[in-house]
């Protein structure tokens, strides 16, 4: 593959965690490192199982193999292969190369000399995964309370899952991760439509600078946050969409059994209310 | 920002989570699986949550049974229209019962004039009689709902004169608003017998009251213009679907796999058994507790003038089964005696 001729000066040596200069090299464009090689060897091993799952499983249709959890029986123990074993070790490979993954990233931040955004942002998405599969499963007792691993399969146990809690759309943590994913897309919206039209001005007009975009916002809301603040409130949004996420499964079950609209009750129960 | 201005957000802060956490249950819970696994198809209940539902059921003992023989309670007490053919000691010994189950504070006197125990002038003893036959209909008639456990008085009542739990026909807000503030069609009140929900407080006049309408409202084709349902309608069927899932203490999962609600294959057995007691409710409220209105007397009237009515949580206040399944019905034959009517 091509070099590309800025390309050297990302090449810097160093700056890594595990390994040393051993993996310190590049396989074509891609810087491989100590946690490379984990992501493939985790990655390949899981789509492995996967496939091996749907081998012994009743069906190829891509939307309908499903790699289930173990019965509930099996508490937090390991299940057989066949019965949901498989899918705790996709389980482990998935976690072994998400994480790789992400130290790879912080490698390469701290070759380019960067801060860890990028790592972190990634790091609250592993998190929002492991709480649905192992943080929650975990406290209610079994692991077949996780998810199970299909296109169709784990769109029933969302719904399934929803229902158990009568209305989810109570869930309070609910209500502010879907807050915060509309948001996110709001701001990206603005965001893109501002950059859009001032990269692509009428014919004979000039592009315009970051400064003409901060009075079109200025001029219209009466407030510009600015060409860096854009950045920082749309990761600020964006994690909390995911972090809330994470927060309105785990408390679905491990500390709320009931349906969400009664949990609403110490509002109405509030000794505020003159009846 | 001062140290000094941020105490206010810090307390503010810790107040917001107190409230939350404190609203919450906490771990170990339990759990049942009752589908194929990895789809979610479960109930999980908090142990000491539901430990309070039960305790607070309490069986009373059962009376000694009566002396067999004797002549028919018909011969000696007048004005006996329902149980005249048990014996004297069997009615007295059902008499003695009913009161402890539905009168206990109030005594004979909830039902009768003492003065004279035939008179019909109590209205209590008009509607206790029309229980009576309601009772008999149930569990002779409707054994798809209530098998062989059947009901008794107790069911409902629960030592009570008036069942905790009935409903009335609402009372529609006049609305100014048709935004926020909201309050048409009986919306947005949090009303407890519909989970607490914003949804219409009274699905059960539609649903429940003894008409035959549709509760189902998913479509079975995927295109448009098959199957018109209102937004107001499908809220109805969801408040109604709260309602049996608050009232039986389960989750909707109970019944249905949600992936599709409407297929009765890939719903659980319960889901017979609750089909057969929706057409059971709708029974016993058109057959016999609307028409009783004309007997109460107005304080016991909805604000409507209409009748107290049973729905789900009327027998089984918390728990899929009435009572936790105690089985009174066994003790008490002539409740079930399908020949009397």
């Amino acid at each position: 593959m091509a070099l590309l001729n800025f390309e050297k000066k990302y090449r810097v040596r160093g700056g890594t965690l595990i390994g040393g200069d051993l993996f310190d090299f590049w396989v074509g464009p891609f810087y491989v490192g100590f946690f490379g090689v984990t992501s493939v060897l985790f990655a390949v091993l899981g789509t492995a199982l996967i496939m091996w799952g749907a081998a012994i499983g009743p069906t190829w249709n891509p939307w309908t193999i499903s790699i289930a959890p173990p019965d509930l029986k099996y508490g937090l123990a390991l299940a057989p292969m066949r019965e949901g074993g498989i899918w705790q070790i996709v389980t482990l490979c998935a976690i072994g190369a998400f994480v790789s993954w992400a130290l790879r990233e912080v490698e390469i931040c701290r070759k380019l000399g960067m801060g860890y955004h990028v790592p972190i942002a990634f790091g609250f998405a592993i998190f929002a995964y492991v709480t649905l599969v192992v943080i929650r499963p975990f406290l209610l007792g079994a692991w077949g309370h996780g998810f199970p691993y299909g296109i169709i399969s784990h769109l029933d146990w969302v719904s399934n899952v929803g229902y158990q809690y009568i209305h989810f759309h109570y869930n309070p943590a609910h209500m502010l991760a879907i807050t915060f994913f509309f948001t996110t897309a709001l701001a990206l919206a603005l965001h893109g439509a501002l950059v859009l039209s001032a990269t692509n001005p009428a014919p004979g007009e000039t592009v315009k600078t970051p400064d003409h975009e901060n009075t079109f916002f200025r001029d219209t809301i009466g407030y510009s946050i600015g060409t860096l603040g854009i950045h920082r409130l749309g990761l600020f949004l964006a994690l909390n969409a995911v972090f809330w996420s994470a927060v309105c499964i785990v408390i679905s079950g491990p500390f709320w059994t009931r349906g969400w609209p009664e949990w609403w009750n110490w509002w109405l129960d509030l000794p505020i209310w003159a009846l | 920002m001062t140290r000094a201005n941020r105490l206010p957000f810090a307390l503010a802060a810790g107040i917001v989570a107190t409230l939350f956490l404190g609203a919450c249950e906490r771990p170990p819970t339990q759990s049942k699986q009752i589908g194929y696994r990895g789809v979610g198809m479960e109930q999980v209940i908090n142990p000491r949550t539901a430990a309070k539902t039960i305790a607070a059921v309490k069986i009373p003992d059962v009376i000694p049974a009566a002396d067999p023989g004797g002549p028919k309670a018909s011969t000696i007490y007048k004005n006996v229209k329902v149980l005249g053919d048990l014996t004297e000691n069997e009615f007295n010994r059902t008499m003695a019962a009913i009161t402890e189950w539905v009168s206990p504070e109030q005594g004979c006197a909830y039902c009768h004039n003492v003065e004279n125990m035939a008179d019909d002038n109590v209205y209590t003893k008009v509607v206790a009689r029309r229980m009576f036959q309601m009772t008999r209909h149930i569990n002779e008639t409707w054994k798809s709902h209530v098998g062989e456990t059947g009901v008794t008085c107790y069911t409902c009542h629960a030592g009570k004169p008036v069942p905790e739990n009935i409903w009335f026909q609402s009372k529609d807000k006049a609305s100014k608003s048709i935004m926020a503030g909201y309050r048409g069609g009986s919306q947005n009140n949090a009303n407890k017998s519909v989970g607490s929900t914003a949804m219409t407080a009274d699905p059960f006049s539609d649903l429940l009251g003894g008409g035959k309408n549709e509760i189902r409202v998913q479509a079975t084709k995927a295109l448009p213009g098959t199957h018109n349902v209102s937004i107001q309608d499908t809220e109805k069927t969801y408040a109604l679907m709260i309602h049996m899932s608050e009232g039986l203490g389960v989750n909707c999962t109970f019944c249905h796999n949600s992936r599709s609600f409407g297929n009765w294959t890939s719903s659980t057995p319960q889901r017979t058994s609750a089909w057969h007691g929706i057409r059971m409710v709708r029974d016993v409220n058109s057959a016999f507790l609307t028409p009783l209105q004309s007997a109460y007397p107005a304080t016991r009237l909805g604000p409507h003038g209409d009748a107290p009515k049973a729905f789900c949580s009327t027998c089984h206040q918390g728990l899929a089964k009435p009572l936790n399944g105690a089985q009174m019905l066994k003790s008490y034959l002539e409740l079930n005696k399908t020949a009397l009517k």
